[in-house]
C-alpha cells in the first residue's frame, strides 16, 4: 500500500506538467480556434481558415513534408544498412556525422544553405568555376526540402538504426540460404521486420516538416508559404491569434491522422511479435 | 563406395589475421551423414559457412558435383542450411515461413501447399500451418526450421548445432527423428557439434577437427576405438592418456613397465601417446595385475561406476558396472588388445590436447 502511494507521489508532477503545459495550451488554441472577437462560439473562424488560399498552403505543407520524408527514408535506409554491417569497425564514426547536425542549432544550419544555394552563392560559384550553368533553387520548394532532409534526416536514422540492428544477422543468411537475392531480402524480409522503425522515423521527419516555419521562412523567401508561416504571421504579424488557432486546429487534424496510422500498424506490428 | 558430392580442396581461411581453417580437405558423399566434430573455435562452424556460401576462403576450392561453387552466392547453392539460432521469419506464419524458398522459385500454390504440409507431417508437427513462430517452443521452432529448408530439395542439407539450445531429453528426440528425417529423405546431411555423444549416435562419418586442422575422419566406431592422435582420443569419450615408448612391435613401455599390446609399425624405441578406454581397464587382486595401486575415489553416475585408481604414478579413470571401496588395494589389467598406440603430433600446431 504505501509503495504504491509512494508511486503515485511520485507521478505527480508529471500530471502538473502535463495539465499545465499540454492540455490547457491546447485548450486555449481550441478556444481562440471556435470563438469570434466578442468570445462567443462561433464557427466563423474556422471556416476562415478552410479558405483557398490557406488550404493550398497546407497541400503544399503536406507535399513536402511528405517529399521530405521520403528522401529521408530512402537515403537513411541504406545508411542504416551500412551502419549495421560495419557496427564493429567504424559505425560509430559514421553514426556520428549523421548526427553531428544535431549539436547545431538548426538556424544556423539553415542558414549555412542559404548561403550554399543563394543566386551568387556557394553551390553556383562551384558551378560557374566548371562552366555549369547556375541553379536558381533558393526560394524554390526544392531548396525547403533540401534544408528539411538536412534537418531531420538524423531523426529518421535513428529509429531506423535501431530497427535495423535488432535483426539478427543469420535471418538476413536465412533468407538468402532460401533463394532470395539482395533485393528479395530486403523486400521480404528486412522490410517487413523494421516496419515499427520506419513508421516512427516516418513520423519523426513527417510532423516537425509539416510544422515547420523557419527553414520555409529562411530558404523559400516570402515565395513559398507554407501553412507554418502562415500561422506564425497571423500570431506575430497579424495579431489574429482566432485565425493563427483555427489554422493549427487544422495542422493538427493531420498530425492526428498519422499518429494514428501509426498507432495502428505498431499495434498490429506488437499483435504478431505476440 | 558412393558417388561423390562435395570437394572441399586445399581450404585456408583466417579472421583478422587468424587462422581459422588451414590447408583443409574434405570429401563428402551422396546420402551420408557426416558430422563436423570439435571444441568451440575449431573452425567447424566457419567450414559449415564456407559450403554454404556465406564466407569465402583465402584459397582453396569447393566443388560441388564436380562443379566449381567457391564464388557461387548463397542463394544459387543447392544446399540448405539450418541455423542454430532458427533464424525464423517472426514476421510470418508457420507456413509463410516454410514457403518462403518455394515462393521465391516461383513453384505453384498448390505444389507449395502439398510441401507444407508434407514437410510438417515429417517434423512431427502437423495442423500447425497457421501458428505464428514466435508462439512456437524452441524445439517447435527448431523443427520449422528444418521444414523450411528441407522443402526446397537440397542436395546438402547443413545444421549448424542444431540441438545445442534444446535440454537433454528433447535434443535425444531430435536426434532420432534427425536421423528418420535424413533416411526418409536420402539427402547429406553435414552436421556441426561439439557434442560427442550426438556425433558417435547420428553419424555414417566423424571429422573431428582442432585449430582449424582435421584430425581424424572415420566412422563413430573407428574415431572412438581407433583414435590417431591424443585429441581425438581426449576428445571423444573419456580417455587415459599415458606418455610411453615404442619398445619394439607389440611391446610398450609404459610407467616404467613393458606392457604388451597388438600394435605395430612405429619403429623401435620411439615416443607414442598410449590411450586405454576406462571401461576396457580390468580391476583385480593387488598381485595379478599390470600395477598396484589404491583406489582414491569412487562416483557412481547411474549406469557406471567411475573409479580413480592411483598406480604406477598416474590415476587411472576405471568404469566398472559394480562398485568398489574407496581406500581398497588392488591391481589393474590393461588388455593388449585394448591399448591403443598413437604418434605424439610432429609440430606444436597440431597439438592442443587440454584446449578443449
Amino acid at each position: 500500500m504505501h509503495n504504491y502511494a509512494l508511486r503515485r507521489l511520485f507521478g505527480v508532477p508529471f500530471v502538473i506538467w502535463g495539465v499545465l503545459f499540454v492540455l490547457l495550451p491546447l485548450f486555449f488554441v481550441l478556444q481562440q480556434g471556435l470563438t469570434d472577437a466578442e468570445g462567443a462560439f462561433s464557427l466563423a473562424t474556422l471556416g476562415e481558415a478552410l479558405q483557398w488560399e490557406y488550404l493550398k498552403a497546407l497541400g503544399l505543407s503536406v507535399g513536402l513534408a511528405l517529399v521530405s520524408t521520403v528522401i529521408c527514408l530512402i537515403l537513411g535506409y541504406p545508411l542504416c544498412l551500412i551502419l549495421r554491417e560495419h557496427r564493429q569497425q567504424n559505425g560509430l564514426l559514421i553514426f556520428l556525422l549523421f548526427l553531428l547536425p544535431l549539436w547545431m542549432n538548426s538556424l544556423l544550419t539553415t542558414m549555412a544553405w542559404q548561403t550554399i544555394l543563394e543566386r551568387h552563392g556557394v553551390l553556383n560559384m562551384l558551378l560557374g568555376a566548371l562552366s555549369l550553368p547556375a541553379l536558381n533553387i533558393v526560394n524554390t520548394p526544392a531548396a525547403i526540402v533540401i534544408g528539411m532532409v538536412y534537418n531531420f534526416l538524423p531523426y529518421m536514422v535513428l529509429p531506423l538504426y535501431v530497427a535495423i540492428v535488432k535483426v539478427d544477422n543469420s535471418v538476413i543468411e536465412a533468407a538468402r540460404d532460401l533463394g532470395a537475392t539482395h533485393w528479395q531480402t530486403l523486400r521480404y524480409v528486412l522490410l517487413p521486420l523494421t516496419r515499427a522503425g520506419i513508421i516512427s522515423g516516418c513520423t519523426m521527419v513527417f510532423i516537425p516538416a509539416l510544422t515547420t516555419f523557419v527553414i520555409s521562412a529562411l530558404l523559400g523567401g516570402n515565395k513559398v508559404l507554407l501553412i507554418g508561416n502562415i500561422i506564425e504571421q497571423e500570431f506575430t504579424a497579424a495579431y489574429d491569434w482566432q485565425l493563427g488557432s483555427a489554422l493549427s486546429m487544422v495542422l493538427m487534424v493531420f498530425i492526428i491522422l498519422n499518429m494514428i496510422v501509426e498507432f495502428f500498424t505498431s499495434a498490429q506490428q506488437r499483435k504478431e511479435a505476440v | 563406395m558412393k558417388k561423390e558430392l562435395l570437394k572441399l580442396e586445399h581450404i585456408e581461411k583466417s579472421f583478422a589475421g587468424r587462422k581459422i581453417i588451414e590447408d583443409l580437405e574434405l570429401t563428402v558423399h551422396e546420402n551420408e551423414f557426416v558430422t563436423l566434430l570439435g571444441p568451440s573455435g575449431c573452425g567447424k562452424t566457419t567450414l559449415l559457412r564456407l559450403i554454404g556460401g556465406f564466407e569465402q576462403p583465402d584459397s582453396g576450392r569447393i566443388l560441388f558435383e564436380g562443379q566449381d561453387i567457391t564464388r557461387l552466392a548463397p542463394e544459387k547453392r543447392q544446399v540448405n542450411t539450418v541455423f542454430q539460432k532458427y533464424s525464423l521469419f517472426a514476421h510470418m506464419d508457420v507456413a509463410a515461413n516454410i514457403a518462403f524458398g518455394l515462393k521465391l522459385k516461383g513453384k505453384s500454390q498448390s505444389y507449395i501447399q502439398d510441401k507444407i504440409k508434407y514437410a510438417l507431417k515429417l517434423v512431427n508437427l502437423d495442423g500447425y500451418e497457421h501458428a505464428q513462430v514466435t508462439e512456437l517452443s524452441g524445439g517447435q521452432q527448431q523443427r520449422i526450421a528444418i521444414a523450411r529448408a528441407i522443402v526446397n530439395e537440397p542436395k546438402v542439407l547443413l545444421l549448424d548445432e542444431p540441438l545445442s539450445a534444446l535440454d537433454l531429453k528433447l535434443r535425444q528426440n531430435m536426434q532420432r527423428e534427425l536421423v528418420k528425417i535424413k533416411r526418409e529423405l536420402g539427402i547429406t546431411f553435414i552436421f556441426v557439434t561439439h557434442d560427442q555423444e550426438e556425433a558417435l549416435s547420428m553419424s555414417d562419418t566423424v571429422v573431428v577437427m582442432n585449430q582449424g586442422w582435421i584430425q581424424q575422419i572415420g566412422t563413430p566406431e573407428s574415431v572412438y576405438n581407433e583414435p590417431e592422435n591424443a585429441f581425438v582420443a581426449d576428445f571423444i569419450g573419456d580417455s587415459n592418456i599415458v606418455d610411453g615408448i615404442m619398445v619394439r612391435d607389440e611391446l610398450v613401455h609404459l610407467l616404467g613397465k613393458d606392457i604388451p599390446c597388438i600394435n605395430k609399425g612405429f619403429g623401435e624405441n620411439v615416443p607414442v601417446d598410449v590411450q586405454i578406454r576406462p571401461e576396457d581397464i580390468r580391476i583385480c587382486e593387488p598381485e595379478q595385475g599390470d600395477f598396484r595401486g589404491v583406489i582414491k575415489s569412487v562416483v557412481f553416475k547411474g549406469t557406471v561406476y567411475d573409479i580413480t585408481v592411483a598406480a604406477g604414478g598416474f590415476d587411472w579413470l576405471v568404469q566398472t558396472i559394480t562398485g568398489h571401496a574407496a581406500g581398497k588395494e588392488v591391481g589393474i589389467q590393461l588388455p593388449p588388445y585394448n591399448i591403443q598406440i598413437m604418434a605424439k603430433p610432429e609440430s606444436e600446431d597440431e597439438e592442443a590436447v587440454g584446449d578443449a
